[in-house]
């Protein structure tokens, strides 16, 4: 049963990144591979958040530190030396190596903090990262920020497109994998239970580590790509607003489901450059953060377990009656 | 013969003014069979929780296998060999019956850190699991969450867990409570076929006196946190003091 219904969701989720990869082919319209690229990143990012949220019971207000760190490691790259493919490698490796340092040290910091002292502690953390690029001007030209060139590659909206899509298939592979090795599955074990977790002979700290160390490296490469995709970095990449959107895509969609924070994604990415739209009628409109803040209110209330949760949950509802009647034919 | 496995000194542990746990020293031999008995907030769950590490004592010391054990954290313990189950039902709610018991096997195994192979590649790791489900009866329920259980069921998760780690100790915390009259003989059972294997040292907290005499090499009584006495069934059964206190108390409730 279990077998068929992972097998219908993978056939969907074929479905779809088939559609997603055929879409260039068939249909040009710039604007929409703009927003659907966006999307693309964001799921990077949102999936990232969820590995912490979802999957590890982690809060933390302060994600958008390593996009941040991304999202500056390519600009400083691009600008101070040339645009070149071995940079760009080097930007990523970069990030990867500061996202990892930081976010190991950060982690380690769960160990001496319980959930709120920690959200609060990771919220000005990032704000240490936000004052930080408004003040180091030489690197970071403060708060305007600086425009960029990108490598040849990157420089077509549409291969740029591929390269999200793909990404972002490819983080969600690694997570699905990964949530489900032996380690992942403690992870969730220490959402659900940290002091039974550790009574079963686990060292919650480690996994608590390698969640937060793989989250932020993952957070990195999406600052990464967000950056390219703008050729433009400033301090807004550590603004609170970054860590929030990954925070509504994740709830929305569904906390600990890697498809939710790519569904979440999706609709909040949409919902916002639909209401930028409507925010040439009616002012109300830019004040987008209200509808978001109004949804989310919505959701926690109607749908706790968000889209994919209810989706997954009135499907085994279903599911269960014939069961039942299997069974007592079994035992008559 | 009677090497001693676990011994306590002079443990105490005291919450703000009040002494839980008195001073109470005990050894216990490989292989043995102690129960504790005493009323109700006697500190026989906090003396658990020394054992297991949930708690570290204001004074005193732990041995294990002729180790300090004091200040080890409660993974340490565990994996030394000192399992635990717990009074007040401590499962994964949210997770399967299966996982849950599977989780344990996966540590017992000492498959700690694999990070990329799918976690059904150890098939063996859910036959077992259901090994030690259909050891409590629980197989059926085996896809079921955790939270969607009976209370009773629930206990009996909670022992399926302590077993499948497999541990040289076993504490058990009341592992009764709770259950319906008729689930309580299959669970004696399963603890007496344990015992019978001669390899496991296992400590069980008991209300119900008369149901674990039979069992227990062993009897030790608190009271008000202090070791009142400890000594085998018979004696136990004869001591006055225990008499007056203990089935005094157990009138009270
Ligand atoms: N963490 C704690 N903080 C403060 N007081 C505690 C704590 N744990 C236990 N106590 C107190 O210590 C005393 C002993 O409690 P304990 O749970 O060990 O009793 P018990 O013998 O297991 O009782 P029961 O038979 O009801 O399970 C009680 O008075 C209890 O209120
Ligand atoms: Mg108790």
């Amino acid at each position: 049963m279990k077998w068929t219904y992972n097998n219908r969701a993978n056939a969907i989720y074929f479905i779809i990144a088939a559609f997603l990869l055929l879409l260039p082919f068939v249909h040009d319209s710039r604007s929409l591979f703009i927003l659907l690229t966006q999307v693309f990143i964001f799921s990077i990012f949102a999936m990232s958040y969820d590995l912490l949220l979802g999957f590890t019971g982690i809060v933390s207000f302060g994600h958008a530190m390593y996009f941040g760190i991304g999202a500056y490691a390519i600009g400083v790259f691009m600008k101070r030396y040339e645009p070149t493919n071995l940079n760009f490698v080097l930007a990523i490796l970069t990030t990867i190596l500061l996202t990892a340092i930081i976010s190991f040290f950060v982690g380690l910091l769960t160990l001496r903090l319980k959930s709120h002292f920690y959200a609060m502690l990771t919220l000005s953390l990032s704000g240490l990262f936000l004052v930080l690029a408004e003040k180091w001007r030489t690197l970071t030209y403060g708060n305007d920020g600086f425009t960029f060139r990108v490598p040849e590659i990157l420089k077509d909206r549409t291969d740029f497109y591929f390269i999200c899509l793909i990404c972002m298939i490819a983080v969600f592979l690694i997570l699905s994998r990964f949530t489900n090795s032996p380690v992942g599955r403690v992870l969730q074990a220490i959402r659900e239970n940290e002091q039974r977790t550790e009574s079963l002979g686990y060292q919650v700290l480690h996994y608590k580590i390698i969640a937060s160390i793989i989250s932020g490296i993952f957070a990195g490469i999406a600052g990464i790509l967000y950056a390219v995709s703008l050729r433009f970095v400033n301090t807004s990449v550590f603004a609170l607003d970054i860590t929030l959107d990954a925070l509504l895509m994740t709830i929305i969609g569904g906390v600990g489901t890697l498809v939710g924070a790519i569904i979440g994604a999706g609709l909040i990415e949409f919902a916002h450059h639909w209401l930028t739209a409507l925010a040439k009628e009616h002012w109300i409109f830019e004040r987008w953060i209200i509808f978001f803040g109004i949804i989310y209110i919505l959701a926690v209330m109607f749908f706790p377990l968000g889209i994919v949760g209810t989706l997954k949950s009135i499907n085994w509802k279903r599911r269960k009656k014939p069961d039942v009647k299997k069974e007592e034919k079994l035992a008559g | 013969m009677m090497t001693t496995l676990i011994e306590t000194k002079d443990l105490t542990i005291t919450f703000g003014g009040h002494i839980a746990v008195d001073g109470v020293t005990i050894a216990v031999p490989k292989n043995h069979f102690k129960s504790i008995i005493g009323p109700n907030g006697a500190g026989k769950t906090t003396f658990f929780n020394l054992l297991s590490g949930q708690l570290s004592p204001s004074k005193g010391s732990i041995l294990f296998n002729g180790k300090d054990i004091t200040k080890f954290t409660p993974t340490k313990r565990t994996r030394e060999g000192i399992g635990r189950s717990f009074q007040i039902t401590n499962v994964f709610p949210n997770l399967t019956v299966l996982e849950n018991v599977r989780l344990a096997v996966q540590s017992q195994r000492g498959l700690r850190y694999t990070m990329f192979s799918h976690f059904k590649k150890y098939k063996d790791f859910e036959t077992k699991s259901i090994d030690w489900l259909k050891l409590v009866l629980l197989d059926e329920k085996k896809d079921s969450l955790a939270k969607n259980l009976a209370h009773g069921e629930k206990r009996k998760l909670e022992i399926a867990m302590l077993l499948a780690l497999e541990t040289e100790v076993l504490l058990l915390d009341e592992p009764t409570a709770g259950m319906s009259l008729e689930e309580v003989p299959a669970i004696l059972e399963v603890i007496k076929k344990i015992k019978e294997q001669g390899n496991r040292t296992i400590i069980l907290i008991e209300h119900k006196m008369d149901m674990i005499l039979d069992l227990s090499d062993s009897v030790m009584v608190l009271f008000n946190g202090r070791l009142l006495a400890d000594g085998t069934p018979n004696e136990i059964m004869q001591n006055e003091l225990v008499q007056s206190a203990y089935l005094g108390g157990l009138h009270d409730e």
